[in-house]
């Protein structure tokens, strides 16, 4: 099995990027593949501890939990573009990592494929 | 032990969003990357400028008076200063009414000894085939 890293900027309402992203982790994930998915710029918002499932707003948290469980799924958000966004570890939901920017570049070292979907 | 290469490819204009600015900050955190990776292994990041790409390399940006923000042209001065590999189509250069003259060639000021290098669009190609991993910014 492979490992999959993925890199997405784009925001969670307002862009679909986030959902492909997350649908193809998923896909990802249930053939038995690992994934990391990186989250920097707007799409520090996926982690947003409160966000509220409203019909034909994107919301991506239960199938981001149930992920997580899985074992084979990392989430992490940049520190700095979280910060930024007045977005800190007590306002993380649980599961999500925070790391800078390195920690992206290392994750694809070790990728066999990198699919970076860099923002609107 | 390996060396990974990343090209962190530029295509989008500088100020309408924060895409360039995370290419450029991202690529200088290869600087960082070691401590997470076994002893001898590395990232090796180019930086690829093409399109409306180039526009981030414009010289006397004054981000930091009109935004409050470090400038495109300061990122790039760092990136120099930090021996990255940076290249800028001539082409799409030639296509805005651009030189070498006009944009950041090197970073001297600051002590960088690394310049940017204009190549036409066959050097940009052979760095994007040498390149184990593309990030489109």
């Amino acid at each position: 099995m492979g490992k999959l890293t993925i890199g997405c900027f784009s925001s969670l309402v307002g862009s679909m990027s986030l959902d492909f992203a997350v649908k193809l982790s998923e896909a990802a994930v249930k053939k038995g593949h690992e994934v990391d998915l990186w989250l920097s710029g707007n799409g520090t918002m996926l982690g947003k501890k409160g966000q509220s499932k409203f019909r034909d707003y994107s919301y991506l948290m239960g199938t981001v939990k149930e992920l997580i469980e899985s074992g084979k799924f990392k989430i992490t958000n940049c520190e700095a573009c979280a910060k930024a966004r007045g977005i800190g570890r007590e306002d993380t939901e649980e599961g999500f990592g925070i790391a800078s920017m390195d920690w992206y570049l290392a994750s694809a070292f070790g990728a066999d494929r990198v699919l970076h979907i860099g923002g609107e | 032990m390996a060396i990974k290469k990343i090209a962190f490819i530029v295509e989008k204009l500088p100020y309408k969003s924060e895409t360039s600015r995370l290419a450029l900050t991202h690529a200088i955190a290869s600087q960082t990357v070691e401590i997470h990776l076994e002893d001898g292994d590395n990232v090796e990041p180019v930086l690829i400028f093409v399109g409306e790409g180039v526009l981030n390399c414009l010289k006397d940006q004054k981000a930091l008076d009109i935004y409050g923000v470090t400038s495109l042209e300061m990122h790039i001065k760092n990136a120099l200063l930090l021996d990255l590999k940076v290249q800028v189509c001539k082409e799409d250069l030639d296509g805005f009414g651009l030189t070498e003259d006009s944009i950041v060639m090197d970073a001297e000021e600051i002590g960088g000894e690394v310049t940017t290098e204009v190549v036409p669009y066959d050097e940009i190609q052979k760095s994007l085939e040498a390149a184990d991993h593309l990030m489109f910014f």
